[in-house]
This record gives structure tokens, C-alpha cells and sequence, in this order.
């Protein structure tokens, strides 16, 4: 088996194993806070920045670990992290915080993350464990991007979009188009 | 052997849990001054919004007078009152109190009053209240706050300082009560407090003055 290249990373992060759209982890933020471009980026960072961080932790201390505490750890890793990502926030980019509010420490239920360090952190390098979360990270951030232009351009018309039953349609229709795309390939 | 197994898991998780617990002290530590100051700023930012339809010539930030806990205000810690005046007469006092019996956690509301005893405007500063629920509360997210504009002891009396459901005078929000009703209890306690003791409020020196005083 040869080692994949960063690029084929990127491209399973962002499209053949994207978090929100494949693996649909992490729907709760997702569908929540998409009502905007600038909220979708905001929580993007910030789960992005968590992942890493916690991959690259949880990859760190995999040695030690003992397979049946192993999960508690997670949580006490991925909380921390949260906490500090929320001070952050507060500190440098308040008028953010304010709007996505009880998201922030939410990120900490992202399944999303959990995931990442079970599956991959946890049996990977420190170096393999941070392009991971990057690429993951970045894929996530990205969903939440699109979803929050494509929900704050149609909301303009259309003021069901902004509501919670847009962010279902906007989502459904974005893995809709996902699927569309990789049949075409296919055939 | 089970007993050394679950001896080194313990070590292990303690370990974790004290590096953890140090990365969230260092990072209190770095960011505590810079939080402090926006929340100052965004609650410098919101008094003038809850002042509505007084007129004053005074400066609002340096009539800060902090009330140490124990107080009938409602909160457990210090609440703070900025004092506002026009040609040095008072004629209106803002409070920032925290409503405790919210869903999760103290809502940090900011309580506008005229010399009258009329609230001039209810602020919500800070809450982790259920989004899309308890957070219509928030200014921005819905219109609820604007009712207990130009309310007072009089307007509702005592027993309409509840929440329609519970035969008061007042709104609540569509799937949530609990949020409204500890906010509509907070303001209430607010205006009774200062019915009792406006005098006493506009009386004292501000902080700002104690400190070059002593």
C-alpha cells in the first residue's frame, strides 16, 4: 500500500469522505448555524482549529492510552480544546462569538471530531494526524460555507431559507448534487 | 492482573487530566484581560439603546456605581448601576443584573429606569439559553424585550408581573416559558429595588470617584 499524497488527502477530505456530506457527522452545528456566510465560516474555523488540535493530541498520547479509558480522554481532550477555542473567540473576534454563541462550546458534541480521533488520530502519526484534521477540518468548513452563502443569496427571495427547514433543503440539495456528480464520473 | 491494570488507567486519566486542565488555565490566563474589555465595550455599546426617550447631558460610563452582593437586586454577585443626569438632576438609572432562574446558566440583562420608576428599555447581554427557543429574548433575534417599555410597578400591579400562562400581563415566547419568566421576575425585582432605594443610588459616588478619593 503506498502512502497517499497530500493532494489525494485534500481531495478525500473535501469530497470523497466529507465529513458533513458523506459521513453526515456533525449535522447539528451544520444545520443550525448555516444561516449565514459569515456564521458558516465562523464555526468552520473554529471546528477546524479544534480538529487539528485534537488529532494531533490524541495522536501524541496514543502510546499510553489504554484501549478502555481510551474514550473518556477523547472527551477530556476535545473539551478542553473547545473551552479554549471559546476564550479565543471571546477575546479576539467577540461580534462572532455573540452570534454563534452556544454553538462554540457545542463543538465540543461534533461527532465529527470524535470520530477523527477514534479512527484515525488514535492508529496515525502525529504528522499523518494534523494533515488529517486539516483536510477534514477544511472539508466541514467548507459545507458550512456553502451552505451559508447558498442559504443568505436565497433568503433574499425566499425568507423559508433562513428558517430551520432551509438548512434541511439547502443540505439535501448539496449531497443530491454530490451524488449527481460522482455518478456522472462513474459512467 | 486486573488491580495493576486498573491502578496505571488511573494514573493515566489523571495525568490527562491535569495537562488539560493546565492548557484551559493558560489560556484563561492570556485571554482574561481582552475579555473583560469587550464585555465592557458591548455593555457601553448597549446603554445608550435601553436609555430611549430620556433625555440627559450626563456621561453614562462614568457614573458606574457597583452594589456589593448581598443586595434585593436579583444575581448573587456585586450588580453594577450607571447613573444618568440632566443638569445634575437624576432622571434615569441602568442596571446590570443576572436573572439565575433561566434554563442554563445566569442571563446578564441590562435594566433601563427612569426617575419615575418607568422602565425605559430591557437589554439581554449575555445568556446560554436554547437557540431558536429561549434565545428570541436576544434584541437582535426577535422583538420580544420592547414590551416592558414604559412598564412599571403601576403598569401591571403586582400580580400582572407574571407571564400571560400564568395569568400576568406579559408575552411569552413560542415554546419557551421559562426564559421569559425569569427575565420578567428579574426586571420586576429590578424596579422594586429601585422603588426602595433610588435615593440612596443616585446619592452615592461613583467608583471611579472613590478610587481618586482614597
Amino acid at each position: 500500500m503506498t502512502t497517499p499524497t497530500f493532494i489525494e488527502r485534500l481531495k478525500t477530505g473535501l469530497w470523497d469522505e466529507n465529513p458533513g456530506l458523506v459521513q453526515l457527522l456533525g449535522l447539528c452545528p451544520l444545520l443550525a448555524v448555516t444561516s449565514t456566510f459569515v456564521n458558516g465560516l465562523g464555526l468552520g474555523i473554529a471546528t477546524l482549529f479544534v480538529l487539528v488540535f485534537s488529532n494531533a493530541l490524541v495522536s501524541t498520547t496514543r502510546r499510553w492510552i489504554q484501549g478502555e479509558i481510551r474514550i473518556p480522554i477523547y472527551v477530556l481532550i476535545i473539551a478542553s480544546l473547545v473551552t479554549c477555542t471559546e476564550l479565543i473567540f471571546k477575546a479576539w473576534f467577540p461580534a462572532l462569538d455573540r452570534s454563534l454563541g452556544i454553538f462554540i462550546p457545542l463543538i465540543v458534541t461534533n461527532c465529527a471530531i470524535v470520530a477523527r480521533a477514534e479512527i484515525f488520530a488514535s492508529r496515525n502519526s502525529i504528522g499523518s494526524s494534523i494533515v488529517d484534521g486539516l483536510v477534514m477540518g477544511t472539508g466541514f468548513a467548507l459545507l458550512l460555507i456553502a451552505i451559508g452563502i447558498f442559504r443568505e443569496l436565497i433568503s433574499l427571495g425566499w425568507l423559508l431559507a433562513v428558517l430551520p427547514p432551509g438548512a434541511f433543503f439547502a443540505l439535501a440539495l448539496a449531497i443530491a448534487g454530490k451524488n449527481a456528480i460522482d455518478k456522472r464520473h462513474h459512467e | 492482573m486486573a488491580d495493576v491494570s486498573v491502578f496505571r488507567s488511573g494514573v493515566t486519566l489523571a495525568i490527562i487530566a491535569a495537562v488539560c486542565t493546565a492548557l484551559v488555565a493558560a489560556t484563561y490566563q492570556l485571554t482574561h484581560d481582552r475579555i473583560a474589555s469587550n464585555e465592557q465595550a458591548w455593555l457601553e455599546q448597549s446603554l445608550q439603546p435601553v436609555l430611549s426617550g430620556v433625555i440627559f447631558d450626563s456621561g453614562i460610563s462614568e457614573s458606574l456605581l457597583t452594589i456589593p452582593a448581598p443586595h434585593e437586586l436579583p444575581g448573587p454577585q456585586a450588580a453594577a448601576v450607571y447613573r444618568v443626569y440632566a443638569d445634575d438632576m437624576p432622571v434615569a438609572a441602568l442596571f446590570v443584573v443576572s436573572a439565575r432562574d433561566g434554563y442554563a446558566g445566569a442571563i446578564r440583562l441590562l435594566v433601563g429606569v427612569d426617575i419615575s420608576g418607568v422602565v425605559t428599555g430591557v437589554h439581554v447581554l449575555a445568556h446560554r439559553e436554547t437557540p431558536g427557543l429561549g434565545d428570541g429574548v436576544e434584541t437582535t433575534k426577535s422583538n420580544w424585550a420592547s414590551q416592558f417599555k414604559n412598564r412599571s410597578l403601576q403598569n401591571p400591579v403586582a400580580g400582572g408581573w407574571k407571564l400571560r400562562r400564568d395569568g400576568g400581563d406579559f408575552d411569552q415566547l413560542t415554546g419557551a416559558s421559562v426564559t421569559p419568566r425569569a427575565i420578567v421576575k428579574a426586571v420586576k425585582e429590578t424596579l422594586q429595588y429601585f422603588d426602595a432605594n433610588a435615593a440612596a443610588v443616585f446619592a452615592a459616588s461613583a467608583d471611579s470617584a472613590k478610587e481618586t478619593s482614597e
